[in-house]
């Protein structure tokens, strides 16, 4: 019985960090190359659960819904770095905090103003209903295990992306030193571009993926944005490799936090950690630049 | 707004004397307005205008650490909010006539609370910025945002005193029979007489030998340094104090508000207090005064004419990041000059 809890929980856990990871990994890479601080990233995560509901309901096919997000939330976010973020790479991040703040309160108002102030209900989609049984005696909700699996993948292709292809080296070379890369005949602009785009439409996949499970409404990306903030600076900005670390860590701290620790504190569970391993190691886990 | 901005160069010399006169005219403005808001049978501006002094007590205490210190503290409204519960919990155990921890009688007199409210978000700055100080740059931002949560959530988690929902002031401060804090203009005078106390506190402090140190370690840290100035030193101090002024802020907006909760440490609140800071302009203490000002008249005015009024905020909040770097105060002497 224990045992089974266990397990169950550490697959709640799991899903927790892998939807984490998707929010962080591009969060962590604005920040580790354009040297960024992007609070809007939640209203992404936010547009991508509502664009997502919206077109699941009209075309009832749910990985056309996924497409159709992340197609739409990458457009917005390569428009949004274009037309306003582009300004505040050399701006200090007081400024940028102040900025995307701003855009937060649009994004917020503006989603209140075309989908209404109630909560949008984006249902399973039929093929992943059900449970699996993982576990003898423990049946687990399939599409939960199926999120966990969405993340792991994208974790992976990320991985591969960034280490074995010529795109991944210049994002390397230009968290590094983007002078020089630059420099060396790189429009370093475009890959600025793309990878803020990346970076919103992995958002809009975890949003996507949160929508049945949690409530699609407005101010949705707020708290997942400081959850994903903790995982970033745990794992040590700009780093990947740390992000994914530190959102499994935060996601499985915060599981056994609240099953094991009164209410009073489980709440507490990642800041806390948050706050130790920041005392203990200043720069994270696993700081990208040194 | 450019050609603005590029004459100040050569009035840079007569900016003292024009802000004086703008810090004078705040002052007169301030101290007629609850009789001229009767006069004119609108008492409700007495309210709001009540509610931006408290507002900039915290703005200005923040711009202690932000604009002469350069530290991005993303979690003041914590200090404000622990600040409104000792107000609220003493008062709290005061009406009920139950002991605080089963030892302490609650009172709500604000002799013996707001001092508590001040000491209780001293310390409780103290030890946040014995961790954080050690870290920089935006791990600085997210560290104090990590605490400012902690501190959220343990109030939404206290269940004795309202958790999420809140508690209710029981009974507002008395200061012994001297003034009543229930009546608005009463409590208007004691808010602006707070505020010009602090703000001329804060005014030697930051022109003292500490304040420049403090200004020094923002320019450039390891000169400070190796000059031979404990820099952690000096910044835990701010720090301390910063979070005192707060909580005496917190002690206000909770007899203000007559209630307490923890929607008043959300991160979105301690935004509001830098964007306060920011678009008045920091690194001066009228600036923030003026932001408090404009963005909580702002909010009334927007509100007033769309309840959608964050849509229109939160670009005008990126036009002034953009063009307007400085803040308004940091205009003001051209446009007075002029």
């Amino acid at each position: 019985m224990s045992a089974m809890l266990i397990a169950e929980q550490t697959l709640n856990g799991l899903q927790l960090g892998t939807m984490l990871f998707l929010m962080a990994a591009g969060l962590t890479l604005v920040f580790g190359i354009m040297n960024l601080i992007n609070l809007a990233h939640g209203s992404l995560y936010m547009l991508g659960a509502y664009f997502a509901a919206t077109l699941f309901r009209l075309t009832g096919s749910f990985l056309l819904a996924g497409a159709g997000a992340f197609v739409g939330v990458l457009a917005l976010g390569m428009l949004l770095e274009l037309a306003v973020l582009r300004r505040f790479y050399a701006r200090d991040h007081l400024d940028q905090v102040l900025a995307t703040f701003g855009l937060i309160l649009f994004f917020n108002e503006m989603a209140r103003i075309v989908w209404g102030p109630q909560a949008v209900f984006m249902p399973l989609p039929d093929a992943l209903e059900g449970t699996v049984t993982l576990i003898p005696g423990a049946p687990y909700p399939l599409y939960r295990l199926v999120t966990i699996g969405v993340g792991l993948v994208v974790a992976v292709a990320l991985y591969l992306l960034i280490s074995r292809t010529r795109a991944g080296m210049l994002i390397r070379a230009g968290a590094s030193n983007r002078t020089m890369v630059e420099a060396l005949g790189v429009n370093i602009r475009v890959l600025y571009t793309a990878v803020f785009g990346l970076g919103a439409a992995l958002a809009a996949l975890a949003g996507t993926m949160a929508g049945p499970l949690l409530s699609v409404q407005v101010g949705m990306g707020d708290g997942v944005l400081i959850l994903t903030l903790v995982v970033i600076v745990i794992g040590g900005i700009g780093s990947i490799r740390g992000a994914f670390i530190a959102a499994l860590l935060v996601g499985l701290s915060d599981t056994f936090g609240r099953m094991l620790l009164p209410a009073a504190v489980s709440e507490m569970t990642i800041y806390i950690l948050m706050a130790a391993i920041l005392y203990w190691r200043p720069q994270g886990l696993f700081p990208a630049h040194d | 707004m450019t050609d603005t901005t590029t004459m100040t160069g050569p009035l840079a010399l007569r900016a003292p004397s024009a802000r004086l006169w703008v810090v004078m005219l705040l002052a007169v403005l301030l101290l007629a307005l609850p009789p001229a808001a009767k006069a004119l049978g609108e008492p409700f501006y007495i309210s709001l205008v009540s509610r931006v002094l408290v507002f900039a007590l915290a703005a200005m205490s923040l711009d202690l650490i932000l604009g002469y210190g350069g530290l991005v503290c993303f979690g003041h409204a914590m200090f404000m909010g622990v600040g409104a519960y000792v107000v609220g919990i003493l008062a709290h155990h005061g009406v009920e006539e139950t002991l605080l921890f089963g030892l302490l009688p609650g009172t709500d007199s604000g002799w013996i609370a707001w001092p508590l409210a001040m000491l209780c978000a001293g310390l409780l700055a103290l030890a946040v910025g014995y961790i954080s100080l050690r870290t920089q740059g935006i791990y600085f931002i997210m560290i104090t945002l990590a605490f400012a949560q902690m501190a959220y959530f343990f109030f939404v988690s206290l269940r004795a005193y309202g958790g999420d929902d809140g508690l209710s002031l029981a009974a507002r401060s008395t200061f012994s029979d001297l003034v009543s804090l229930r009546d608005k203009t009463s409590f208007y005078y004691v808010a602006l007489g707070v505020l010009i106390a602090v703000g001329l506190l804060l005014w030697r402090v930051t022109n003292s030998r500490f304040g420049m140190v403090l200004q020094g370690a923002r320019a450039n840290e390891r000169r400070m340094a190796h000059i031979g100035f404990p820099v952690f030193r000096y910044r835990l101090v701010a720090f301390t104090l910063a979070g005192a002024i707060a909580g005496l802020a917190g002690a206000l907006l909770a007899n203000q508000a007559n209630f307490v909760s923890p929607a008043m440490m959300h991160w979105t609140r301690s935004g509001e207090i830098i964007v306060m800071v920011i678009l008045g302009g920091m690194g001066s203490l009228v600036g923030p005064v003026v932001g408090a000002f404009v963005f909580l008249l702002l909010e009334e005015v927007l509100s007033g004419w769309t309840e959608h009024w964050q849509a229109v905020f939160g670009p005008m909040l990126l036009l002034v990041v953009i063009y307007a770097r400085q803040g308004l105060y940091g205009l003001l002497p051209v446009r007075e000059g002029k």
